[in-house]
């Protein structure tokens, strides 16, 4: 447990930053000294310090005059994924590609948090194109997981979370397309959340797979959580698959629901155990701190029971037919002839794009855009992208089945705790199989957060993942707040940055 | 050539840049021969993280075509990606439609070649489908050097793509369908329908069988035809090509090829089997596009009167000749300046020939469009009427036709001060007559005499001596009277 200035909840900050306890500017060197001291962790890829201090300086102009009226992140630093574009700063996606990319623009979701008044630190490392679930495949290095630095922080969002465990931020900003937010997360011992598909505008976060992209935050509580989502939520007009759709006041909606009156503060809540999730290949310690949860949860006055999503064997093979082809699609304008990498030497048209490609992407990113150019290719294209997309709508209907039994999900984020550096690097499917729980969640569209469920025997974070309907958040933030008013799981830091 | 034993068939593929202000997917600018990339916006460019928005305008437009070609408006249409790598095209992939276009099945009428002006004669091309997509930017080649230059300010420039049914048969019956395709999206509004900007470009699809039979032939793509002559003069070589190689018993190969208008040739571009491999599949980043009823019933209500009931409006009203009618109908600024002159009292039949001789003279003359005419509808009528009431001669009425134009002031104004005003007074003539035959006594006895030639000679010289504004019929009229009474 731990009260250090650095792990405090955004909440906390908010509060001492308007009464004066200690100014933005001052929180912000704090954390900027952190980040320099802990520059092994290899969480970020750049630092932004003079701008850091100067969003900090009008914070602090702005919540002397304003006071209340200040924007409701004032303040507070994160640090944002290396994929969301950032005006005047290095955006490069963990790769060689985008090594010498400065985005002229802000995403949707920096111009958002900017406006609440956010300082932004830095920009943290992540797998390359966020294609993977280490972190480990970023041309800038793998970063490391601050409970044991042996250790995988997970990915591919694990420089946001590494920064955020270590108590280099106050949160921050990640994506999620197979488990991307959830799974590092999880690993971390940090409450992550991935929104329903459109609830979160894609605009300016560089796409991987356009189907199952959804922007999130990584933040050390449910409650900070849904403050910050309630900044990055809602419609914009420049991603055509943002919906129109009122935002909730998350914060607020914490405590809704049961409670009144005396009664348990989840009452009136189901929630459904998917026994897939309690299979073979999950590990004893994880299933058991899954289980320890589930029945916390029954304590705090939700219904139990068992349900069935018979289709979620064929997520991961699902999956890895529908990202890939869309990052094929979607990296191919990476061609250098615009902006990023480019090859020096070349003998024509064709010479220079193979060279191009060939030197700007890792081998991860290589190995998935074959895959997707072969599922697409004529004669193929009926055999794996047809069938994985009728796979994809039975996963969705499982779904549909078991909300039908209950109101969320709930089930271990990953079957194992966080992996050694290199331990499966040299074995893909088995890294792909790292996001078995969370794969079916973008396939079909619904919001899944991950919280801190305890530890194994190695001391390595456990996470509970709880998955809601189409657009409920609200839910699963609830849920999660109430779990985390009755454990302490969250509040604790790793050793070495206590 | 044995055009008796070979049959062509011919199917277009016809490019239509539409005309909205901003691009397909994007809000910025649009226009044409602005300065290299200044209207290269984030989407353009392909920048990471940018992402496609539909503009509704462009759908308004597909709609607006399609419903004007009797065509099945797709109440939900779907966006794919086509790949391909070519530093024109930002993306690595062109979004167009594919397996689920907007508009469907249609057709044109076109004046079948045979035409006779009787107003029959009309021949029913069928359209397969008319689908949205974006278009490229443009490599140049040359001014860099030995490099090549990008201009991407056309990238995500919305077109239409047309495609006929193989329904055409001849390189003429294809010029008028292309002919009466860029009227028709000329005059709906959809496209500005400028051939040298490539607002209008065409693809044609060629192939031969043997006369009378069903099937078809292997067909070529002829690439490049961006002009109404070059369209005809490739596919007739084209037809004579293949006829070429099927007479000495050979086989056509499917092959796309290139039209080179300053050879006049057609040559091989890539065969099938170096066809690309498009992998097409659904744009993730784009809802399907979904056109409800009220969209599409506005669209319809907001239809102009079309060129073909035009035309015929102006057979039945006007009583015009068929090939007058077309001309005029068919080209929307000349059919709107028709009506003016006629609705300001211009005869119909006097009105269309002035318009399709001095008035079309002019306009070429100048390089200006219908729409630019510095005379307007209404003061050709007033020219026409000046004519009628005989105030002016046709030969001053040219005149005074190029001193307006040309901004010299108004029709009245410039008969005045040029002292253009005919001399209708009939005593006035007289005179002049009775005095021309006096002084002339040698002539008057020769015709006479039976040598009409010398009328001639009597009738300049009455013209000279009323300085030209002897109305001509009067003097004809008046002179024969003089001379043969005595």
């Amino acid at each position: 447990m731990t009260d250090a200035l650095h792990h405090r909840s955004i909440t906390a900050h908010a509060a001492a930053l308007r009464a004066g306890e200690y100014s933005c500017e001052e929180l912000t060197r704090h954390f900027l000294a952190r980040i320099e001291k802990s520059e092994r962790l290899n969480s970020l890829i750049t630092v932004t310090a003079e701008g850091a201090l100067a969003q900090a300086r009008d914070a602090d102009r702005a919540l002397r005059q304003n006071g209340g009226g200040a924007g409701a992140l004032a303040g507070i630093p994160l640090v944002h994924k290396d994929l969301f574009c950032t005006r005047g700063v290095l955006t490069s996606c963990g790769s060689k590609m985008l090594e010498n990319f400065i985005s002229p623009y802000d995403a949707h979701i920096i111009e958002k948090l900017g406006a609440a008044g956010a300082v932004s630190l830095a920009k943290s490392n992540m797998d390359e194109f966020a294609m993977g679930a280490s972190t480990e495949t970023s041309y800038y290095g793998a970063a490391r997981n601050p409970w044991d630095e042996a250790r995988v922080p997970g990915g591919s969002s694990g420089g946001s979370a590494a920064a955020v465990a270590a108590g280099l931020a106050a949160a921050a900003t990640a994506s999620d397309t197979g488990g991307s937010i959830r799974q590092p997360a999880a690993f971390c011992s940090l409450t992550g959340i991935k929104p329903s598909y459109g609830r979160v505008s894609r605009y300016g976060m560089v796409a991987f797979a356009s189907s199952l992209d959804q922007g999130g935050v990584i933040a050390r509580s449910a409650e900070d959580a849904a403050l910050l989502l309630r900044e990055i939520s809602g419609f914009d007009a420049r991603d055509a698959t943002s919906l129109r759709e009122e935002v909730p006041d998350y914060p607020n909606l914490l405590n809704g629901g049961g409670g009144g009156g005396g009664s348990p503060p989840l009452s009136g809540m189901t929630v459904g155990l998917p026994k897939e999730f309690f299979g073979d290949g999950v590990a004893e310690d994880v299933a058991a701190a899954a289980q320890t949860a589930a029945e916390q949860l029954q304590k705090l006055g939700a219904k139990i029971c068992e349900v069935e999503l018979p289709n979620s064997a064929a997520a991961v093979p699902c999956y890895y037919v529908l990202a890939p082809a869309e990052a094929s699609s979607n990296l191919a304008r990476f061609d250098g002839i615009r902006y990023g990498h480019r090859a020096a030497k070349y003998a024509d048209l064709n010479d220079f794009y193979e060279r191009t490609r060939a030197e700007g992407f890792g081998a991860e990113v290589k190995r998935r855009l074959l895959v997707g150019a072969f599922v697409l290719a004529a004669g193929y294209y009926d055999a794996y992208y047809i069938k994985a997309q009728k796979l994809r709508r039975l996963i969705a209907e499982d779904f549909a089945r078991a909300f039908e039994k209950c109101d969320i999900l709930a089930g271990p984020t990953t079957p194992q705790t966080a992996f050694a550096l290199g331990e499966k690097l040299g074995d893909p499917v088995a890294m792909y199989y790292s996001d078995i729980f969370t794969n079916a969640v973008n396939l079909a569209g619904l919001p899944g957060i991950s919280i801190p469920a305890g530890f194994d025997r190695a001391g390595l974070p456990v996470g509970l993942q709880l998955i809601g309907r189409y657009l409920d958040e609200a839910s699963l933030l609830r849920a999660a707040h109430q779990f985390q008013l009755a454990t302490d799981w969250h509040l604790r830091a790793p050793e070495n940055f206590s | 050539m044995n055009a008796a034993k070979w049959e062509a068939v011919i199917g277009l593929e016809v490019h239509v840049q539409l005309q909205t202000a901003g691009k397909i997917f994007a809000p910025a600018a649009n226009a044409y021969g602005a300065d290299a990339n200044t209207q290269a916006c984030a989407l353009s460019v392909a920048l990471p993280g940018t992402l496609p928005v539909m503009n509704r305008e462009a759908a308004r437009l597909a709609v607006r075509f399609g419903l004007a070609i009797g065509a099945k408006i797709n109440r939900r249409s779907l966006f794919a990606r086509k790949h391909y790598f070519y530093p024109d095209l930002p993306k690595g992939y062109q979004i167009s439609q594919y397996e689920h276009p907007v508009v469907g099945a249609g057709h044109l009428e076109i004046a079948e070649e045979d035409d006779d002006n009787n107003g029959g004669g009309v021949k029913r091309i069928g359209i397969t489908r008319a689908h949205l997509e974006e278009d490229a930017g443009k490599s140049l080649h040359e001014d860099f050097d030995g490099m090549s230059g990008i201009d991407l300010n056309r990238a995500g420039t919305p077109l239409l793509e047309i495609v006929s049914e193989p329904d055409l048969r001849s390189p003429a019956e294809a010029a008028a369908y292309l002919r009466a395709l860029h009227a028709l999206v000329k005059y709906l509004g959809v496209s500005d329908g400028n051939m040298q900007e490539g607002s209008f470009r065409c693809d044609a699809n060629v192939s031969l069988r043997r006369a009378g039979a069903s099937e078809l032939g292997t067909r070529a793509e002829i690439k490049n035809l961006n002009s109404f002559r070059f369209v005809e003069k490739a596919i007739a070589h084209e037809i004579a090509r293949q006829t070429e190689i099927l007479e000495s018993g050979g086989a056509v190969a499917q092959e796309t090829r290139l039209y080179d208008a300053d050879l006049d040739q057609t040559r091989p571009m890539r065969s099938k089997e170096d066809a690309h491999d498009y992998r097409y599949f659904p744009d993730p980043d784009l809802p399907p596009l979904v056109l409800d009823e009220e969209f599409i019933e506005a669209a319809r209500a907001d239809l102009p009167e079309l060129p073909g009931a035009r035309k015929l409006r102006f057979e039945r009203d006007f009583q015009l000749p068929a090939r007058d009618a077309a001309k005029l109908a068919f080209d929307r600024g000349f059919a709107d300046y028709f009506e003016t002159a006629t609705a300001a009292g211009a005869d119909a039949k006097t009105a269309a020939n002035w318009m399709l001789g001095e008035l079309s003279a002019a306009l070429n003359r100048d390089g200006l469009r219908i729409e630019e005419s510095p005379l307007g509808g209404a003061q050709l009528a007033e020219i026409l009427a000046r004519i009628a009431d005989r105030s002016i001669s046709g030969k001053s009425a040219k005149e005074v036709f190029q001193a307006v134009w040309r901004g010299e002031g108004g029709v009245d104004e410039i008969i005045n001060a040029r002292g253009l005003r005919q001399i209708t007074d009939d005593s006035e003539i007289e005179n002049v007559v009775a005095r021309v035959v006096a002084e002339h006594p040698e002539q008057a006895a020769q015709y006479r005499a039976g040598k009409q030639k010398v009328f001639g000679f009597f009738v300049g010289r009455v013209m000279q001596a009323s300085g030209g504004k002897a109305e001509p019929a009067r003097v004809n009229e008046m002179l024969r009277r003089a001379l043969d009474s005595e």
